[in-house]
C-alpha cells in the first residue's frame, strides 16, 4: 500500500513563499504527475515530499505515519534524479545496491535483488561497468534501477528525462510508462513537459507559482480545463484565447459577441453571468475549420505554416489582432496573408470569465 | 605573407623558445647549487666559476659527520606529515559544510580565513613564543605541527572548499536518500570523489610545512629542528663555506622535489584550484 497525503503544505524560503499551502492526495499504484513552468515549486513540492527540503508548514502522511519531519532515507521512498546522481566511483552494480549495504541488508538478498532490477531494465551486461563508461539511457535505467532494488513504497523522479536527446526521451517514456505497470509502483513525475505529462499520468496535477491549478485524468485536464493558464498549458499547440463579452443568456446557452467580429451561440451554463460581462473564449487549433457555411464566419488572415506531414499547423490572426492556431490536413498549403473564413465548433468552445475561471465546466476538483 | 599554417608553427616556436628560456632561468639556481655541493671549497669560490671540476662527495661526509642529517629529516616528515593529517581533519569538515551548507556568511568567513594568510609572521612571534613556553613545547615537534596546521588551514580549507563546490549536490543527497548518515556521506561517497582535490590539498599542505623556516627558527633548537633549520645552522659566523652550504640545501631540498616530481599532474591541478579539469 502507498496512499500519500499533503495537507495544506507550505515553503518558506528567505521570507519568499515557494509553496503556498498545497492539498494532494497520491493513492495507490497512481502515476501523478506535476508539471507546471520553471519555477511554479513542482521540484521543491518533490524535494519536500523526498525530505531534502525541510517543511515550513503543514503534514505529510504516508499510509497514516506522518512523515513530514522523519529523515529522508526512513520515508521509505525513493528518487530518480535529472542528473542521474549516480555515485561516478562505484560500478553499476554497487550504485544500486549501496543503499542496501547501508541498510545491512543480508548479502545474498542484496544480489538477488541487484540481479533482480537489472533484469527489468537489460542492465546485466554492464553490472561491473562504472558510470562514466555508459550512455545517457544506460545511466538513467541505473538510476532508476538503484531506487527499484530499495522496493520503496513511492518512486520520486525528478525530470527524469530532460538530460537525454530527443529519441531517447520517448523510448525512455514508453519504458517507463511499462516499468510502472510491471512494478504496480506509485510513481510521483515532475516534468516541464506537458507531453510527458499527458502520456503517463494517470493523474495530472498542475502547478503555477506555488499553487495547484487543477488535479485530474489528462483527458478531463485537456477537455475541461479550469481556468486559463491549465487551457493555455495543455496541449500543443496551444489553445487559442479570444476576447468577447456575453451578448445574452438564454435556458439553451449564451451568446458570445467577439471582439474578432462575430456572434457565437454557445450551449453553456453560464450561472451568475450576466449580459454585458468580458469573457474570454479558448478554441483548440483541432476545433477550427475553414468554412463557408452560415455558422460564425471568423474572418482571419494567415500568418505562417508549419507543415508537419500528417498535419498543417496554420497561424491566423483575427481582425482584432488576436492569433489563433489552427490544425489543416498536410495538403493544405496557406499562403501568407491569405484572408480565411473559419468556423468554431460551438461544442468545442471553452469560456472564462474576466478572473479566467472556467464557466460551464466542472471546477477544479477539490481534494476532500 | 606567412600562410595561416606558417604563422600558427611560427606562434609554436615562439612560446616554446619563451618557456624554454623561462623554465631555464627558474632551474639555473638549483642546477648551480647541486653543481657547488660536489666541489670542494676552493673550487667553489673560484672566480670565475667553474663548470668542470673534479667531484668530491667530501661536503656530503663532513655534514653527516657533524650535524647527522637524518635526524633533521626525521623532524621534517614527522612535522610536515603530522600538520597536513591534523589538517586535513580540520578543513575536511569545514569545507563540507561551507560548500553544501551555504549560508549569507560563508563567502565572508572564508575571505576572512585567508586574509589571516596577509598578517606578517613575526608580528605574534612574540605571543606565540611565550605561549610555546607557557606550555613547555619550545623546541618540540608538536609545537610545530600545532603552527603549521594553523597558518596552512586556511589554505587547506579554501582549496577543499573549491573542489567540494564542483560536486553536484544530487550525489549527495542521492546518498541521503538511500540513508546514509552524515559520516557516511563523506567517507563513502564524498571523500572517493574528490580524492584527486584531497590529494592536491595535502601535497601543497606537505611542501609549505617542509619549507617553513620562520618558524622553526624561532621555536626550535637542537631536538626537534627539522631540515631548514639545518640550513640556517651552515650560515655561520665564521664566514661562508659555499661548497658545504650547497651541499646541505640540496639534502634539504632533494625529498621534497622528488616528491613533487612524481606527484607533478595533482600539483598543477591543485594550484590552479580546481581550473585545470
Amino acid at each position: 500500500m502507498a496512499d500519500l497525503k499533503i495537507r495544506n503544505l507550505k515553503k518558506v524560503f528567505d521570507d519568499v513563499e515557494i509553496i503556498k499551502g498545497i492539498d494532494l492526495d497520491v493513492r495507490d499504484r497512481e502515476f501523478v504527475v506535476f508539471v507546471g513552468p520553471s519555477g511554479c515549486g513542482k521540484s521543491t513540492l518533490l524535494r519536500l515530499i523526498a525530505g531534502l527540503e525541510e517543511v515550513s508548514s503543514g503534514q505529510i502522511e504516508l499510509d497514516g505515519r506522518d512523515i513530514t519531519d522523519v529523515s529522508p532515507a526512513k520515508r521509505d521512498l525513493a528518487m530518480v534524479f535529472q542528473t542521474y546522481a549516480l555515485y561516478p566511483h562505484m560500478s553499476v552494480r554497487r550504485n544500486m545496491s549501496f543503499a542496501l549495504e547501508l541498510a545491512k541488508a543480508d548479502k545474498n538478498e542484496v544480489a538477488r535483488k541487484v540481479s533482480e532490477a537489472a533484469r527489468i531494465l537489460e542492465l546485466e551486461p554492464l553490472l561491473d561497468r562504472k558510470p562514466r563508461q555508459l550512455s545517457g539511457g544506460q545511466r538513467q535505467r541505473v538510476a532508476i534501477g538503484r531506487a527499484i532494488v530499495r522496493n520503496p513504497k513511492v518512486f520520486l523522479f525528478d525530470e527524469p528525462l530532460s538530460n537525454l536527446d530527443a529519441a531517447l526521451r520517448v523510448q525512455m517514456r514508453l519504458e517507463l510508462a511499462r516499468l510502472h505497470k510491471e512494478l504496480n509502483a506509485t510513481m510521483i513525475y515532475v516534468t516541464h513537459d506537458q507531453v510527458e505529462a499527458m502520456t503517463l499520468a494517470d493523474k495530472v496535477v498542475v502547478l503555477n507559482g506555488g499553487r495547484i491549478e487543477q488535479v485530474g485524468s489528462p483527458m478531463e485536464l485537456y477537455h475541461s480545463p479550469a481556468n486559463l493558464f491549465v487551457a493555455g498549458f495543455l496541449g500543443t499547440p496551444k489553445m487559442g484565447f479570444l476576447r468577447g463579452r456575453i451578448a445574452s443568456v438564454g435556458a439553451q446557452g449564451c451568446e458570445v459577441e467577439l471582439d474578432a467580429g462575430c456572434r457565437l451561440s454557445l450551449p453553456l451554463q453560464a450561472a451568475g453571468l450576466t449580459s454585458g460581462s468580458d469573457v474570454t473564449l479558448g478554441i483548440r487549433p483541432e476545433h477550427l475549420h475553414r468554412s463557408s457555411d452560415e455558422r460564425c464566419h471568423l474572418k482571419v488572415k494567415t500568418d505562417v505554416g508549419e507543415r508537419l506531414g500528417s498535419d498543417t499547423y496554420c497561424h491566423v490572426r483575427t481582425r482584432s489582432g488576436e492569433s489563433l492556431t489552427m490544425r489543416v490536413r498536410g495538403d493544405f498549403t496557406p499562403r501568407y496573408g491569405q484572408e480565411l473564413d473559419l468556423t468554431l465548433e460551438s461544442d468545442h468552445c471553452h469560456l472564462f470569465d474576466s478572473q479566467g475561471q472556467a464557466i460551464g465546466q466542472p471546477l477544479q476538483q477539490q481534494v476532500a | 605573407m606567412l600562410t595561416l599554417k606558417q604563422s600558427r608553427r611560427l606562434n609554436t616556436l615562439l612560446v616554446g623558445g619563451v618557456s624554454w628560456i623561462v623554465a631555464l632561468l627558474l632551474f639555473f639556481p638549483i642546477f648551480w647549487m647541486v653543481l657547488t655541493s660536489f666541489k670542494t671549497e676552493i673550487d667553489a669560490f673560484a672566480t670565475p666559476p667553474q663548470l668542470f671540476f673534479t667531484p668530491t662527495l667530501e661536503n656530503y661526509l663532513h655534514i653527516q659527520d657533524r650535524s647527522g642529517y637524518f635526524r633533521f629529516a626525521w623532524n621534517s616528515v614527522v612535522i610536515s606529515f603530522g600538520a597536513t593529517a591534523l589538517g586535513m581533519l580540520f578543513a575536511i569538515p569545514a569545507a563540507y559544510s561551507m560548500a553544501f551548507f551555504e549560508t549569507k556568511r560563508t563567502k565572508g568567513t572564508l575571505l576572512w580565513m585567508l586574509s589571516t594568510k596577509m598578517l606578517p609572521p613575526v608580528g605574534v612571534l612574540v605571543p606565540i613564543y611565550l605561549l610555546a613556553k607557557q606550555f613547555g613545547l619550545l623546541d618540540t615537534r608538536t609545537v610545530l605541527v600545532i603552527i603549521y596546521t594553523l597558518i596552512n588551514l586556511p589554505i587547506m580549507v579554501w582549496m577543499i572548499y573549491t573542489y567540494f563546490r564542483d560536486i553536484p549536490r544530487d550525489i549527495l543527497e542521492a546518498a541521503r536518500m538511500d540513508g546514509a548518515t552524515t559520516l557516511q556521506e563523506m567517507v563513502k561517497v564524498l571523500l572517493p570523489i574528490s580524492k584527486g582535490g584531497l590529494a592536491s590539498t595535502m601535497l601543497l599542505s606537505l611542501i609549505l610545512c617542509w619549507n617553513e623556516a620562520f618558524w622553526s627558527l624561532n621555536l626550535t633548537s637542537a631536538n626537534a629542528a627539522p631540515l631548514t633549520a639545518l640550513i640556517a645552522s651552515y650560515s655561520s659566523p665564521e664566514g661562508l663555506f659555499w661548497a658545504k652550504l650547497s651541499a646541505v640545501s640540496t639534502l634539504a631540498c632533494a625529498p621534497i622535489l622528488i616528491f613533487g616530481w612524481i606527484s607533478q599532474k595533482q600539483l598543477v591541478r591543485g594550484l590552479s584550484f580546481g581550473a585545470v579539469k
